[in-house]
């Protein structure tokens, strides 16, 4: 099953897929374009892995000051607040003079039951859905304390997050997907969830062992290589196989009426 | 002025006390860090880390102390994006007494959220209207006072350090950002009882517990 949540006429709705488009759970039925699309479900804590594809740790490497140790070592956990989240054909904004701001594609894991000292046999049981992340990074103000650090990846309306809430049973293997990121129709990411560092159950177990996990807890599980400076202008689509396709809007600072 | 509903939004400042850096020595400029931080360090404490004051604090297992940060949050009373300093005050509905708990760790490099962002974590005290954002903390080890302490001489008052946050991400109503943990936070162990007191703030108490097998 898929659910989104959109705003319509003055009142938020869940809605599932229609052939021409959308259907509220009021059986109204909408054009995708009709409605604003807000993140698909109710959003706790988001946390956020870097460097949990091999790749694109060796593309940062010349900048990281201590290389990434893969597996091997503990997982990289940030933690994100609300004010970062805008959903499915949202506007965010590139600040002007910055030289580097990127995408990142990302598979968003949904908690549907929570815990503490979750083994990770039992992870993908405490898993409601899936959805699709685009996790904008500005590089330039990127600093090496508390790194990442919320300056470059927890601007407003930075994170973007859907169309749809996949349920987990509609999802036979989160680590058999494809990604892929297009900047104005041209391929720039590629990169398939196999390649994650840290896998689902075992990023579940690690942040259950030291946090109670609850229900709309989602874990952005980070992107493959492939990040390119985008522009005002610019749209960005993040698609996941079987999970959807995020589309965003890139904004300059005049648009957000600075 | 607006309810006290806290957001549950918690931003802390880190490494905030001039003196904190000055300890780091060497270290600050040397790698992984590489050079002083120039914008405001941030850490952000989510849902689980908020518990009751008085709630017991529980100890991982293989965890000895922990350190007991006693701090002001600014409790955000209008929307502040992108503010001057000289507007702070108006999105300042009060102030709260706040524990910030957290796991000694040797390196400000990475968030260390398995140190930093434990269950229980951030402790709040009731929300008072104020009439200045400087005061005087004071944690006390089973009656012991072993820490007194003051946020003013911070490297951001509050003024500057939310203007500063509320440049790229806009701070809401309820949201609550700590101003910093004054450098010397005191190590709690299993079994004692803590208490951190604020002049005009109230007082936070409760004990340390290990974790049940």
């Amino acid at each position: 099953m898929r659910t989104a949540r959109v705003a319509w006429a003055g009142a938020v709705h869940e809605a599932v897929p229609h052939a021409s488009g959308l259907r509220l759970a009021n059986g109204r039925v909408l054009a995708q374009s009709e409605v604003v699309w807000l993140p698909p479900f109710e959003v706790g804590t988001i946390i956020a892995l870097g460097l949990n594809y091999a790749a694109h740790a060796r593309e940062l490497s010349a900048e990281l000051a201590r290389p990434a140790a893969g597996s091997a070592e503990e997982p990289l956990v940030f933690f994100k607040t609300r004010g970062a989240l805008v959903g499915h054909c949202g506007r965010t904004r590139r600040p002007a003079g910055v030289r580097f701001m990127h995408y990142e594609c990302e598979l968003a894991v949904v908690i549907g039951r929570g815990g503490r000292h979750i083994a990770e046999a039992d992870a993908l049981a405490h898993v409601a859905g899936y959805t699709v992340a685009n996790d904008y990074a500005v590089r330039d103000h990127l600093e090496n304390w508390l790194r990442p650090n919320l300056r470059a990846k927890n601007r407003d309306q930075a994170t973007a997050l859907g169309p749809w809430l996949v349920s987990a049973d509609a999802v036979a293997d989160p680590h058999a997907l494809a990604l892929a990121t297009r900047v104005n129709g041209t391929v720039v990411q590629r990169g398939h969830t196999s390649a994650m560092v840290h896998r689902i159950p075992a990023l579940i177990a690690y942040l259950s062992g030291f946090m109670t996990l609850a229900p709309g807890d989602v874990i952005l599980t980070g992107t493959p290589e492939g990040v390119s400076n985008v522009n005002a202008g610019d749209v960005v689509e993040c698609e996941i196989e079987g999970i959807g396709c995020l589309v965003n809007t890139l904004v300059g600072d005049e648009e957000s009426a600075i | 002025m607006p309810p006290w509903r806290l957001s549950g939004v918690v931003v802390g400042a880190a490494l905030n006390d001039p003196r904190a850096l000055a300890a780091l020595g060497d270290a600050v400029a040397a790698p992984p860090h590489l050079a002083a931080p120039r914008a405001p360090v941030l850490y952000v404490k989510p849902r689980h880390t908020l518990a009751a004051a008085g709630a017991p604090m529980v100890l991982p297992s293989g965890a000895e102390a922990i350190e007991v940060g006693a701090t002001v949050g600014l409790v955000i009373g209008r929307t502040a994006c992108r503010i001057a300093a000289a507007q702070a005050a108006a999105h300042v509905a009060g102030v709260a007494l706040v524990v910030d708990l957290a796991l000694p760790q040797a390196s400000w490099y990475r968030p260390a959220a398995a140190a930093r962002a434990l269950d229980g974590s951030c402790r709040i005290g009731t929300p008072l209207r104020a009439d200045r954002l400087a005061f005087d903390l004071e944690v006390q080890i089973d009656g012991a006072t072993v820490q007194r302490a003051a946020t003013a001489g911070f490297t951001r008052g509050p003024a500057q350090l939310l203007a500063d946050v509320s440049e790229f991400m806009t701070l809401a109503s309820g949201d609550l950002l700590l101003v910093g943990v004054p450098h010397g936070a005191p190590l709690a162990r299993r079994g004692e009882r803590v208490r951190v007191a604020g002049v005009g703030l109230g007082a936070i108490e409760f004990t340390v517990v290990a974790e049940a097998a």
